[in-house]
């Protein structure tokens, strides 16, 4: 089941997707497209010379003062605190001419044997040794996190504005009825992994940081362009971080935050500034989360061969070992009856079936399914374009469900050393009722020399699905698939605009289906 | 429908004294561990656990974790006290009610070390030891053993403390969580910062134990000689320290898992019928006890039951929906939707009069205004305190000193001029006291905001005073919210029912009610927002870790200011432009719209 070949093959070089529109994906070249952007307010292009980054090298100004001498009881006080155990053990051991000498060799000791203990900890969960920065990089949905000008991208789900969090740490929010630009800079938010906005509120924004999370309330009425960092909440609990993923339940109520480095999944009610730790052994930490659009399940994965799916009643979990490597990226369907993911090291996307427990039986957890089905292949399949042969295809970065469930966006990762075998979206046409189906859609491309780092559905676009792509160069387009979903009313036709053209899918497509659960 | 509660308190010292046995174990091998002879003390440990001495010391342990399990039944709130000043604070620690407690946990206090004397054994076993003349007569006589003294009263001194700083961290309080989870595993976590909490509360307790020792130990040096622990040399027995401190973690770590247990056995969700098909079960009901005042833990436990419901189970709120089978009366909506809105609005009434009181500053209103503005809750309030359970009975009862429920039953008083002022006619133990209090009592507006400079300035001398009367920042704020657990449910439950209402409601039964769920809803966001405009009211609390007391009723309001908005905002989001069809006031619809373009 190679599914790739079944595409339409990718654009030549320079040319750029514009949209979809009577169900076949519009290109055109660089230049149209350029005068396109220009004149849609939410492109947004940051060039990497814009940005001032600080330099952060060094973690604190300590090497920028004299060395000065202070008392050995100074010295174990300062280490305690900024080092903890491990600190003062340290100080101890280096100044052994101070202390005793049984002190110091007795620290000595303690000290190696941390360090094996903590290196065998390491060997048996190996990202453990990576640094935080290193660790968010791992485990981020984006593609090659360090590098990326914009780290995080955020739609909120009710109205036309959202978060770009930027490589010199901010965070700006942009609104096409505002002309006001907030810019979110906080003494905390370093190394942003994640944004998203509070469900059923206008000016809650979650960010992962890497020490820390944030939640800023933007008053989306204020016209103050830098909101004072009194308006972010700060959640910390001692060992959850650097946190990589966050999911607000849909509801609003609750957010589930994940570290690598912390076992515990933590459930906040951000209110209150109150946490639940989710306490799970084995998998040696959480990297990814996703709460379903229904909010019933959780998924949460972990850094080793396994993750779980939680329901969010009793918050009790089903266990899913994977054979080959850790889950990389899930995404729900809107009705959250259907999980697809994806494995690091496989090149298949994996769905799993969920069936909700019978209406009246108020205690028993939902029946979860006994086996994921691989529904489709991205093995590498070579086309043959203009410009040479391209090999598409390989490991995914990250998956995409719009919010009509009609259109799936994969990221494959590509061979960032080959020229071509470059990072690109594929774009699914799906259906979930009466049956899943999944229906080859296209290729979305940027202008020459850009590859895509980072994408998200806007989860409210009224004419269809609209695909917001973040750039290797700092750019942000927005890619609309202009459709009429089977499952909304179509009422108000004075509304629509006369661009789309709206059709149903044609029979035609039928014969060309990729997975069928007929097939299974 | 009380035996539930009952029940539930039952199983959960059941469960206390189960984990007794493991708990003991592990005392006596942490008691008698001695690093040299490990095998010895093996042998010994496990000669000790048959023994008579250790079965006897076990049932009496079974009794004391009986007794605390009574007493946290007997004792449970699930609105906090709030103490807005130092005396007020005093007041709750002497009230009669208290000393009561206090005395108890003293006596328990007593019993656990006694028995943590006879499992740690060696010369803390006896009371009494015979010891050789001085004079070189071979009579020996009968000397008081002063480490078993010691251990004892170490043992009084941490019950008595346990009692007390329960009072001022309301460890009396439960709370219930936003994340439901089966008993076990709340227990499971639970009880890492169980043993945390134990073993440094301990190390403090002891710590302090040991300096009141240092000074006042002479007490029974006078009634017999032979005492020499009174030096600081004495004192500084570090395996004395250790076993002070192991029996003092013992004690707490059985009292606070006898508390944590009793904490998830009452606070589980409890699924009440929505309709009953008897007559007889009709008291069952939802709506039924969702009505009832008392007693409050079960209108707690209906509402948490409501705003599950309405979440996650289709079924039952079909049954909400429903009309009755003669007649087609939408009894089960009617009797929830009026009893949660009629929550909220006392909320807003509360709030607004609040807000009154302090925009005016008291001055314009002298006290008899203010007695005047006595709300319809007046009469619950003398009527709800005879009952045992809570000292806090009513919803809408914030005297922030309210241990002395039962004593001011019969005397009037404004409930809003309540949370500032602490209660003066309660029956304070000490005359002393009394007097204290009694000139201030006369020019009472004081405890207001009005000050006459004259007096002020009279007793900014009396820094004690001031000390004492100054009201403590941000509480009177938390007093005012301090029940308000029961509206953030009624918030959730109203909302989602409104928004599955949306496709689920047949009759059309909701609709009816929309337009006054939702101008009770604006009203109270509008009363909300005045009220986070005040100082102190949207400063955060200092968060307390390491604490076994439950400080959620400090950001309450801020769970309840956040759980509103995403209330209105899930009807809007349900609905949409229908609400221009609703019929409401300009003033209302223009806040709505300002929700429906999402800038609030």
């Amino acid at each position: 089941m190679c599914s790739l070949a079944l595409f339409p093959p990718p654009l030549p070089s320079g040319q750029t997707t514009l949209c979809e529109s009577n169900n076949e994906l519009l290109s055109g070249t660089t230049t149209e497209d350029q005068l396109k952007q220009e004149s849609s307010p939410l492109s947004l292009y940051f060039p990497r010379e814009s940005l001032k980054l600080h330099s952060r090298t060094e973690s604190s100004s300590k090497a920028a003062f004299l060395d000065h001498s202070e008392t050995l009881w100074m010295r174990s006080a300062a280490a305690w605190r900024d080092g903890g155990l491990t600190g003062l053990l340290n100080e101890i051991t280096t100044s052994h001419t101070e202390v005793p000498k049984w002190l110091s060799m007795s620290s000595g000791c303690i000290l190696a044997l941390l360090q094996k203990v903590s290196s065998f900890h390491g060997s048996l969960f190996p990202h453990l040794t990576l640094s935080s920065e290193d660790m968010i990089a791992e485990f981020s949905q984006v593609l090659n996190w360090s590098d990326c000008v914009v780290r995080a991208f955020a739609w909120h789900p009710h109205t036309d504005k959202f978060a770009v969090a930027l490589l010199d740490d901010s965070i700006k929010i942009y609104n096409p009825k505002s002309a006001t630009t907030p810019t979110l800079k906080h003494r905390l938010q370093r190394s942003v992994a994640a944004v998203q906005w509070k469900p059923l509120c206008a000016s809650a924004l979650a960010v992962a940081c890497q020490n820390c999370l944030l939640v800023w309330h933007v008053d989306p009425c204020s016209l103050s362009t830098r909101p004072s960092s009194g308006c972010a909440q700060v959640l910390s609990h001692p060992g959850h971080s650097p946190v990589t993923s966050i999911a607000w339940s849909p509801s609003g109520s609750l957010l589930v935050s994940a570290s690598p480095m912390d076992t515990a999944m933590m459930v906040w009610d951000v209110a209150s500034e109150s946490c639940v730790p989710l306490q799970r052994v084995g998998g040696g930490g959480v990297s990814f989360l996703s709460w379903s659009p229904d909010g019933s399940h959780v998924l949460a994965s972990t850094p080793s061969a396994l993750f779980r799916v939680w329901e969010t009643r009793m918050w009790t979990c089903e266990r899913w070992p994977c054979v080959k490597g850790r889950c990389q990226s899930g995404c729900w369907s809107p009705d959250g009856s259907r999980l697809l993911f994806t494995v690091q090291g496989e090149m298949v996307i994996y769905a799993l079936t969920f069936t909700d427990t019978p209406a009246g039986v108020p205690t028993s957890t939902s029946q979860g399914p006994q086996a994921a089905a691989v529904v489709a292949d991205l093995s590498e399949t070579t086309f043959n374009t203009p410009d040479g042969d391209i090999i598409v295809g390989g490991e995914i970065q990250s998956l995409a469900w719009d919010s009509t469930g009609e259109r799936l966006a994969v990221l494959l990762k590509g061979d960032p050393h080959a020229a071509d075998r470059p990072a690109i979206i594929a774009v699914f046409k799906t259906r979930t009722s009466p049956i899943f189906e999944l229906l080859p859609c296209g290729f979305v491309q940027g202008e020459r020399g850009a590859e895509p780092r980072l994408m998200q559905f806007h989860p409210s676009f009224q004419h269809g699905a609209l695909l917001t792509v973040c750039w290797s160069s700092g750019r942000i387009t927005h890619v609309p698939f202009y459709f009429l979903s089977a499952g909304v009313p179509h009422c108000g036709l004075s509304g629509s605009p006369s661009l789309p053209r709206p059709q149903t899918v044609p029979a035609d497509f039928a014969n060309q289906s990729l997975f069928t659960e007929l097939m299974s | 429908m009380c035996c539930v509660i009952c029940w539930r308190a039952a199983a959960s010292t059941a469960w206390a004294v189960l984990l007794l046995g493991p708990i003991t174990a592990a005392l006596v091998i942490l008691g008698r561990f001695s690093l040299f002879h490990p095998i010895q003390t093996i042998s010994e440990c496990l000669s000790l656990l048959t023994s008579a001495s250790a079965v006897f010391s076990l049932i009496l342990l079974c009794g004391v974790i009986l007794m605390i399990g009574f007493l946290n039944l007997e004792y449970y709130t699930v609105i906090p006290t709030i103490a807005c000043s130092k005396i007020a604070l005093l007041g709750q620690l002497l009230h009669p009610r208290q000393l009561v407690n206090s005395a108890v946990h003293c006596v328990m206090g007593i019993v656990v070390a006694w028995c943590c004397a006879i499992t740690i054994g060696g010369r803390y076993e006896t009371l009494g030891y015979t010891c050789p003349q001085s004079d070189g007569d071979s009579s020996s006589q009968m000397c008081l053993n002063e480490y078993h003294l010691i251990l004892l009263l170490a043992g009084a001194f941490v019950g008595l403390s346990y009692s007390l700083l329960g009072v001022i961290h309301n460890m009396n309080y439960i709370s219930f969580h936003t994340v439901q989870q089966y008993k076990y595993l709340r227990f499971k976590g639970a009880l890492p910062l169980v043993v945390k909490c134990s073993a440094t509360q301990a190390l403090y307790s002891i710590r302090n134990f040991i300096v009141v020792y240092f000074f006042l130990g002479y007490i029974p040096k006078i009634l017999c000689l032979y005492m020499n622990k009174q030096t600081i040399a004495g004192l500084l027995d570090l395996s004395l320290v250790y076993h002070l401190w192991i029996s003092a973690s013992f004690l707490l770590f059985t009292w606070h898992i006898t508390l944590v247990l009793f904490r998830i056995f009452v606070t589980e969700l409890y699924s009440f019928p929505v309709q009953s098909s008897f007559t007889e079960d009709a008291h069952q009901c939802l709506a039924k006890v969702l009505n009832e005042k008392q007693p409050m833990i079960l209108k707690f436990l209906a509402l948490q039951d409501l705003a599950l419901l309405s979440q996650h189970s289709p079924s039952r709120r079909c049954q909400v929906f429903s009309l009755s089978q003669p007649g087609g009366h939408p009894h089960n909506w009617n009797a929830i939707s009026k009893e949660c809105l009629s929550m909220l609005t006392d909320l807003t009434q509360r709030l607004v009069a609040y807000h009154d009181t302090v925009a005016t500053n008291g001055r314009a209103k002298s006290l008899s205004t203010g007695s005047e503005r006595k709300t319809s809750s007046e009469t619950s309030v003398t009527s709800g305190t005879e009952d045992l359970m809570s000292p806090r009975p009513t919803l809408l009862m914030k005297t922030p000193a309210s241990v002395f429920a039962r004593s001011v039953v019969g005397t009037p008083r404004t409930p809003l001029t309540a949370p500032f002022t602490p209660d003066l006619d309660s029956p304070f133990a000490s005359p002393a006291l009394r007097r204290l209090t009694a000139p201030v009592e006369q020019c009472s507006p004081w405890f207001g905001t009005v000050q006459s400079p004259h007096v002020k300035n009279f007793l900014a001398k009396r820094v004690l005073i001031m000390y004492l009367f100054n009201k403590l920042p941000e509480a009177s704020s938390q007093a005012l919210f301090a029940d308000s657990q029961a509206h953030i449910w009624a918030l959730e439950g109203l909302s989602y029912l409104v928004q599955a209402s949306f496709s689920e409601d047949q009759f059309g039964v909701v609709q009816t009610a929309l337009p006054s769920i939702l101008s009770c809803m604006l009203v109270l966001q509008e009363a909300v927002d005045r009220h986070f405009k005040l100082p102190h009211a949207s400063s955060k609390p200092v968060r307390s870790t390491g604490s076994m007391g439950d400080s959620t009723h400090k950001t309450l309001r801020f769970a309840l200011r956040a759980t509103l908005k995403t209330a209105i905002y899930r009807i809007t989001t349900t609905f949409g432009d229908h609400l221009n069809a609703i019929q409401m006031s300009a003033e209302h619809r223009k806040r709505l719209q300002q929700f429906l373009e999402y800038k609030e």
